[in-house]
């Protein structure tokens, strides 16, 4: 051990250290004192900017001292000539560096820099967009220096096509920060936008559905470059879900048309049921039904008090208006808001009547995917099909081929997307109900196609591990409905938009909640076998459908329930046909 | 002059080369008086950096072959009863075939209109500077017949070349690595950098890009995610299985179901098992695993995996370069060596070991001025060895080539960037080149020009490994000096690579430990692991390298712990007031002025 260089031992280190801390605080402490205590005699002066300087260098993240530092600011702003104002704010910029130095993520820095650049006389934006590039270098994803960026950009007008190459520049870095894909998404809108359409397309045959002009889609020369870079990502690492998500905005298509898409008008009742094409609240929207040429008053209703924006609304014609068969009527719903409308006309001897467009018609079922040239989607999906073949088990490509087939040929491609489904719920368990929701929908797509098609008003779909529903408000008509064997919980509010239905079917299911079945004007018959509904309460909706008679309950919990015959007897007196 | 104070010596360090620098640092960290020799008047050895004009006499020296006249009368009579003598080998013969051609201009610009040159044009026309450095063999009437002299040369294209005069002018930019290497940001290097503290002596700079050439077109070699995403030459399902690959090998050893099938085959045929097309075997054999077609499999994947865990350490690729040279690492480690103590001595040899019979141990050195220095090991360059002495001669050769270029063989957005560039062989059986090029803010060359460096295992001489591969990169012109070349100046040279040979190779005293020179591979992970081992051999109870301590906390005479008061280790405390004295020449916190030892020494006797 001879000769050796003695070091200190950690304990004597950490005393120093402990020491050094000590003294710091106490600097800090009586420094910080003497600042508060200056502002509130509201001192403006040199000094004040030289102790908060020390303060704010040491933590930058003292808001209050940044904001007096600005008082002082503004106050020698008007001591000083022009060029003075600008050096002192351009060494304010300096100071600030250094702070941001301490922490680059201060939110007290960042906001003070932009203050900074608004009082500089000369702001120097070069400058600050090259200090956005230094600090995103170091941490791409810092937000507070992307959102001092988007203010520098837009303060010194960067171009678009500028702004385009350093999306490019940071995803040829590291194509896993979504943040430059994001950028990437709303550049390239500007930059190349789709052309207004001169015809119509193909797809909206009906007058009312005129396209509009898209302005955040990008023209399809474009669309194909990105379509190639997101394959570049997605092929280099295919479990990176940033480029899959920018893909699938890529193959997006823009935001369904606002209208009305369904009138229906029913004798019996001398109800108006009327579905728009996203939900609404009609009370506020600025609705107006006109009935053979005059203005009613009515009031709008939505199909459950739980839904306040509801697709569907209901309201009541003044007693006797339309319930002689003998007499036609013209009825038209005008949503002033919008600038659309829709009629309906109710034939001699018809007792109901309806106008609307039909799911078929509209493609609605393409899931979020694009209308664009089915060409694309089938070179895009030629694509997946080909990373597919390399990586059986991704999810993200298992989905976006799911996504694709439903966009090109939904019924078609039905077999194929059930086994990706099963795929997916396998491969990724922790999101299996998430596929499996998402499953029940395409499902209750196709079959709601497949009756369009049919031009029939029965929907059924027992049996197909359903276990959710939604598209209620397409099933406005149908009269019967099975969804027997699947893995139901519930018959939401939404149920109650079927205002056409007369039987519905559901048993072994495991419903344990009826609030849907409310309000349904038509419904006479009900089969809940082998379900889980347990308490009477939960029986208490069916008592407001008035037509209901049958009732088959067998196999449920509720059962259990005490004279539980003679309290349903009391619920549902008009019930004659009760099986427990 | 006489070294009584350093009789008592442990460790002799002769010929610092990197293994032997690492070896003396380490020693002197643990305390352990180390004399570090070396007959040049220049650190490192093979491993040195030069500048420019460092190199010209380099190369001088190197063909004047200077002849250190052995006296072996003096020091004779120092030899005592019971002790015999191992002479030691005064000639380096790890260099041979040295040949160097200049393409670049002299200066002779008389009819320059641009006064920015001016200076230029103040340059007397120097035209036997060309006779100074060529190859001997060439002509005097070769020269003659070259056009330069001739002024009625189209100025203007003259104009933007640099001169021959301007090379030897800014000949202090550069630094001329004889061995050409790269540091693998994991490799054992960097590692032993880290925990040494031994990085702060020196800066580095990433290695901007990996490139290869494929028919005779430089291309750049996706080998990080980012590459292979904006890679332009692969198609989307290429790009797919390279991933895919690259992804397993990370962690081979995890799936040896993998490979097993092919631990005894080529990495080549498992490149090919697996489905990769032939253009990813090329870029996986050749520029990540850097390996040959006759490698194994297992062995291909450890280098690939290599590779892949060097990535993203410090950039988006694997490898470092230190600022200033190669040939400062192994002067970093002699700092060190010199903090804690270690004495340097240049222009000083040792001529001879002294063996005590009985033990059959070296017990001193006698040197060049005739004094015989004790010492308990002594640690040696194997080219110091005479063949007397080897069991085995077996050691191959690198071919080398040192180039000044005014362009980059790919031309990219940032000029400064250094390159490594993997050329793999024409034919399968000519050896893969390496090539690495240095820009100038690596700090190894002036500005406008840049430093390539080829290294390949030997077949024949340099020249003739090398000027093909030299010849379809870069523009050669024919007779060297016609404009335009890219090629300002080349020197090709083989190097000994002695690096297969371990203790068994040699018949000397168990505590004589020879090192190795430089390898040929990319890495110095050789150099480290063997001078870690001899250094546990030396001292097999101490920790190899521990961390250096911060400036502030080595504590100095009068700084003593019992003024830090409590909370500081009883036993570290009486050491310190046992060695209190010891401690009269403390090493300072400011690095000790290496070359000046030798004058500064005390109590040397007169």
């Amino acid at each position: 051990m001879h000769g050796r260089v003695k070091i200190k031992s950690t304990a004597q280190q950490e005393e120093e250290k402990r020491k050094e801390k000590e003294k710091k605080l106490k600097a800090f402490v009586s420094a910080r004192d003497a600042v508060l205590k200056k502002r509130s005699a509201g001192e403006h002066d040199e000094e004040a900017l030289q102790l908060t300087r020390q303060l704010l260098s040491s933590n930058p993240d003292f808001a209050t001292l940044w904001n007096y530092r600005r008082e002082v600011l503004l106050h020698l702003e008007t001591l000083r000539e022009k060029d003075e104002v600008q050096k002192l704010y351009e060494s304010e910029l300096h100071f600030i560096e250094a702070c941001l130095k301490v922490n680059p993520k201060s939110y007290g820095c960042w906001h003070h820099r932009t203050w900074v650049n608004t009082r500089l006389p000369q702001p120097d934006w070069t400058r600050e967009l090259g200090l956005c590039d230094r600090c995103l270098s170091l941490d791409e994803r810092n937000f507070h220096c992307w959102d001092y960026r988007r203010v520098v950009v837009k303060a010194s007008g960067v171009s678009v096509e500028q702004e385009l190459q350093f999306t490019d520049r940071l995803i040829g870095s590291n194509f896993s920060n979504y943040s430059s894909w994001h950028y990437r998404s709303t550049l390239l809108p500007q930059l190349h936008p789709q052309p207004a359409p001169d015809s119509a397309p193909i797809t909206s045959p009906s007058p009312t559905t005129s396209p509009q002009f898209h302005s955040h889609r990008v023209c399809e020369e474009q669309l194909l470059k990105e379509y190639e870079l997101s394959h570049n990502a997605f092929f280099t690492d295919p479990n990176d879900q940033s480029a899959w998500f920018y893909y699938r905005w890529l193959l997006g298509r823009a935001e369904r048309e606002e209208m009305i898409s369904c009138v229906y008008v029913s004798r019996e009742g001398e109800r108006v049921s009327v579905a728009f094409s996203k939900p609404v609240h009609a009370q506020s929207e600025g609705l107006m039904l006109v009935l053979d040429g005059q203005p009613q008053q009515v009031e709008w209703r939505s199909t459950h008090p739980r839904l306040r924006h509801s697709p569907v609304w209901l309201c009541d014609l003044p007693p006797g208006s339309i319930s002689d068969m003998s007499n036609e009527h013209n009825l038209t719903i005008h949503w002033t808001e919008k600038h659309t409308h829709r009629d309906c006309a109710l034939y001699t001897g018809c007792a109901e009547s309806w106008c609307r467009d039909s799911a078929t018609n509209l493609e609605l079922f393409r899931s979020e995917l694009s209308v664009e040239k089915s060409s694309v989607l089938q070179a895009e999906l030629q694509s997946c099909n080909q990373l597919l073949e390399l990586e059986p088990q991704n999810k993200w490509c298992l989905l976006t081929i799911i996504l694709l087939m439903r966009a090109l040929d939904p019924l078609g491609h039905e077999k194929e997307t059930l086994a990706h489904f099963q795929t997916l719920k396998e491969v990724d368990p922790m999101r299996s109900t998430y596929y499996s929701d998402l499953c029940s929908k395409f499902l209750i797509e196709n079959t709601i196609l497949k009756m369009e098609y049919a031009e029939v008003r029965v929907f059924s779909l027992s049996n197909k591990n359903l276990t959710t529903l939604c598209h209620l408000d397409q099933l406005l008509f149908v009269t019967h409905i099975n969804l027997s064997s699947n893995q139901l919980l519930r018959l939401p509010p939404h149920f109650a938009m079927l205002q056409c239905l007369e039987v519905l079917e559901a048993d072994d299911n495991a419903i344990e909640n009826l609030e849907g079945l409310y309000h349904l004007p038509k419904l006479e018959e009900v089969s809940l076998r082998n379900n889980q509904i347990c308490k009477l309460s939960d029986l208490e909706s069916l008592a407001s459908c008035t037509k209901l008679t049958r009732l088959d309950l067998r196999g449920n919990p509720v059962h259990r329930t005490a004279h539980i015959e003679s309290e349903l007897s009391q619920l549902l007196p008009r019930v004659t046909a009760l099986s427990l | 002059w006489q070294w009584l104070l350093v009789t008592m010596l442990s460790v002799c360090v002769h010929f610092p080369g990197l293994t032997e620098s690492v070896i003396a640092a380490a020693c002197s960290r643990v305390g352990q008086s180390v004399l570090h020799l070396d007959r040049r008047n220049y650190y490192a050895g093979n491993w040195a950096s030069f500048t420019f004009n460092g190199l010209l006499s380099w190369i001088e020296e190197y063909k004047q072959k200077v002849q250190i006249t052995e006296s072996e009368q003096v020091w004779r009579s120092l030899i005592d009863e019971g002790e015999d003598v191992v002479p030691l080998s005064s000639v380096d013969s790890s260099i041979s075939n040295l040949e160097v051609f200049c393409y670049a201009r002299l200066a002779l610009i008389l009819l320059t209109t641009n006064t920015n040159e001016e200076h230029e044009v103040s340059e007397p026309e120097e035209e036997q500077h060309t006779s100074d450095i060529s190859e001997p063999s060439q002509s005097q009437e070769e020269k003659d017949s070259q056009p330069i002299s001739s002024p009625a040369d189209p100025p203007v294209e003259v104009e933007k070349k640099i001169t021959y005069q301007k090379l030897v002018k800014e000949g202090r930019r550069f630094n001329i690595d004889l061995v050409s290497k790269l540091m693998y940001s994991r490799g054992a290097l960097v590692d032993l950098l880290i925990k040494s503290n031994v990085s702060r002596y020196a800066e580095f700079k990433n290695i901007g890009h990996i490139l290869t050439c494929r028919n005779g077109k430089v291309e750049q070699v996706p080998c990080s995610r980012a590459d292979v995403f904006a890679s332009k030459q692969l198609t989307v399902v290429e790009k797919r299985m390279l991933m895919k690959f690259l992804t397993f090998c990370l962690d081979f050893e995890q799936h040896p179901e993998e490979y097993q099938d092919y631990t005894e085959k080529p990495f080549r045929e498992f490149l090919k098992n697996k489905k990769l097309t032939e253009n990813l075997q090329d870029f996986v054999l050749h520029s990540i695993a850097m390996v040959t077609q006759q490698t194994l499999t297992e062995e291909g994947l450890k280098a690939t995996q290599h590779f892949l865990r060097c990535l993203g350490r410090y950039g988006n690729t694997p490898f470092l370069f230190p600022l200033y040279g190669l040939g400062e690492i192994p002067q970093c480690f002699c700092r060190m060596c010199a903090v804690f103590g270690g004495i340097y001595c240049l222009r000083h040899s040792v001529q001879c070991l002294v063996v005590d019979k009985a033990s059959n141990k070296v017990k001193a050195v006698i040197d060049t001025r005739g004094q015989k220095i004790s010492c308990s090991h002594f640690v040696v360059e194997d080219s110091y060895i005479r063949d007397e002495q080897r069991q085995s001669t077996a050691y191959r050769q690198i071919s080398r080539a040192v180039l000044i270029t005014d362009r980059s063989v790919l031309p990219s957005e940032s000029d400064q960037q250094i390159s490594l560039v993997t050329i793999p062989p024409l034919e399968s059986s000519a050896p893969a080149v390496r090539m690495v090029e240095l820009c100038s803010s690596s700090m190894t060359c002036m500005p406008g020009t840049y430093l390539v460096h080829l290294t390949c295992s030997s077949s024949g001489t340099a020249q003739e490994d090398l000027a093909p591969v030299v010849s379809e990169l870069f523009h050669v012109s024919t007779i060297p000096g016609e404009e335009p070349s890219e090629v300002l100046w080349v020197m090709y040279f083989n190097m000994r690579d002695t690096s297969a040979l371990d203790s068994s190779s040699y018949s000397l005293p168990s505590n004589v430990h020879v090192c190795t020179g430089p390898d040929g591979s990319l890495g110095s992970d050789c150099s480290i692991k063997l001078a870690e081992s001899v250094f546990h051999h030396i001292l097999p109870d101490e920790e190899f390298c521990p961390p250096a301590p911060n400036p502030e906390d080595i504590i100095y005479d009068g700084d003593g712990p019992q003024a830090e008061g409590p909370g500081f280790d009883e036993s570290v405390n009486t050491e310190a007031e046992e060695e209190g004295a010891a401690h009269e020449k403390n090493p300072s916190t400011e690095p000790a002025e290496m070359d000046s030892v030798a004058d500064t020494t005390p109590s040397s006797e007169e």
